[in-house]
């Protein structure tokens, strides 16, 4: 056990027990705050393995933006504020969940742990350091990085369209001949 | 120095917890919890792997960070879907089964543009009788849809 191994067992004892938390918690918008937790320990444990760019770019993107649109998301779609057993599947399908979630773990870690077993990352004297990563990203994967922008192109039109075409027929079908400029004005206003 | 068995051990064990998340909730936003939680072991896993002595090309970070971008686009597009099944439905449980079909097409209304109430009135009552009797219907439709809109409304 060296330094790093007890400080890399700290920070994923974190991540785990939050992330254990966030799909057990009762209460909506905790599981919301305890996924941020985990993500931010996970951000953590990259420094730890000596990922600079990865655990800022987590700490940016997951932190930053998905758990925040996650809780819009949650207020958006009104939220029950306090424990709510209504948002769990029967006790049946939770715990065959668990029973398969455990399985999961088994089969992931009966497969990985051999395969990392004894295999040590010198990180004073890293393999791949942020330089690299940033030669790599504009050399080796320059096409896929280009790709990606592309694709998150496509992922903005796409929500944008999904969430404005139905709201059009919402109010094309109903309400158009009552209040055609009212509704004209609301899609100007949604747009 | 550390040993790479503990990170591989943690993707694992996330992977399983992620599992379980999207098994066991019913809110669909939850359900995403759990799917970000798989994709984040994958993540770990990468980095464990990309830290391993003499991986080639930078893959391990590189694909990190290609696998948290196309995770941000994922759930944007899934929140939309969520959004707007939330404004059709009024909730988004996924055990009830949401009706997400269009409703059986209308018969096209005459005289669609301008006012057509007062200017087919006097011409065609029977029509009119029958035009009456649809508009009622789709101001109720309207109504009952409409009513989960205002929470929507901020989400375009």
């Amino acid at each position: 056990m060296t330094t790093r191994d007890l400080v890399f067992t700290a920070v994923g004892v974190v991540t785990a027990l939050s992330a254990l938390l966030s799909v057990t918690t009762k209460q909506v918008v905790h599981a919301a705050l305890w996924l941020l937790v985990s993500l931010g320990s996970l951000a953590g444990a990259y420094l730890v393995l000596g990922q600079e760019l990865v655990g800022l770019v987590q700490l940016l993107v997951y932190v930053g933006a998905i758990v925040v649109l996650v809780l819009f998301a949650l207020m958006l779609t009104r939220a029950p504020i306090g424990p709510h057993a209504e948002i769990d599947t029967p006790w049946w399908q939770r715990l065959a969940g668990a029973l398969l979630g455990a399985a999961t773990t088994a089969l992931l870690a009966s497969l990985l742990l051999p395969l990392f077993s004894g295999v040590t990352a010198d990180l004073d004297a890293p393999t791949t350091t942020t330089p690299q990563v940033a030669q790599a990203v504009f050399g080796t994967w320059v096409w896929p990085f280009e790709l990606l922008s592309v694709l998150l192109l496509v992922a903005l039109i796409g929500a944008f369209a999904v969430s404005r075409l139905v709201l059009h027929r919402d109010a094309g079908d109903g309400a158009e001949r009552r209040s055609t400029v009212t509704s004209g004005a609301q899609a100007g206003g949604r747009g | 120095m550390i040993h790479l068995s503990l990170p591989a051990a943690l993707a694992a064990l996330l992977a399983g917890i992620g599992v379980y998340g999207v098994l066991a909730r019913r809110n669909a936003v939850l359900v995403l919890i759990g799917v970000e939680l798989i994709l984040n072991a994958a993540n770990l896993l990468l980095v464990t792997a990309g830290s391993r002595p003499g991986a080639p090309l930078s893959a391990g970070p590189v694909l990190t960070l290609f696998v948290i971008t196309v995770a941000a686009a994922e759930i944007t597009v899934a929140l939309a879907i969520i959004l707007v099944m939330f404004r059709r439905t009024g909730g988004i449980d996924l055990t009830a089964v949401p009706d997400l079909t269009d409703e059986p097409d209308e018969p096209d209304e005459p005289g669609e543009p301008g006012e057509p109430g007062e200017a087919g009135a006097l011409d065609e009552p029977a029509d009119d009788r029958d035009r009456r009797d649809d508009d009622r219907d789709d101001d109720r439709d309207a109504e009952a849809r409409r009513e989960p809109a205002p929470a929507g409304e901020g989400a375009a």
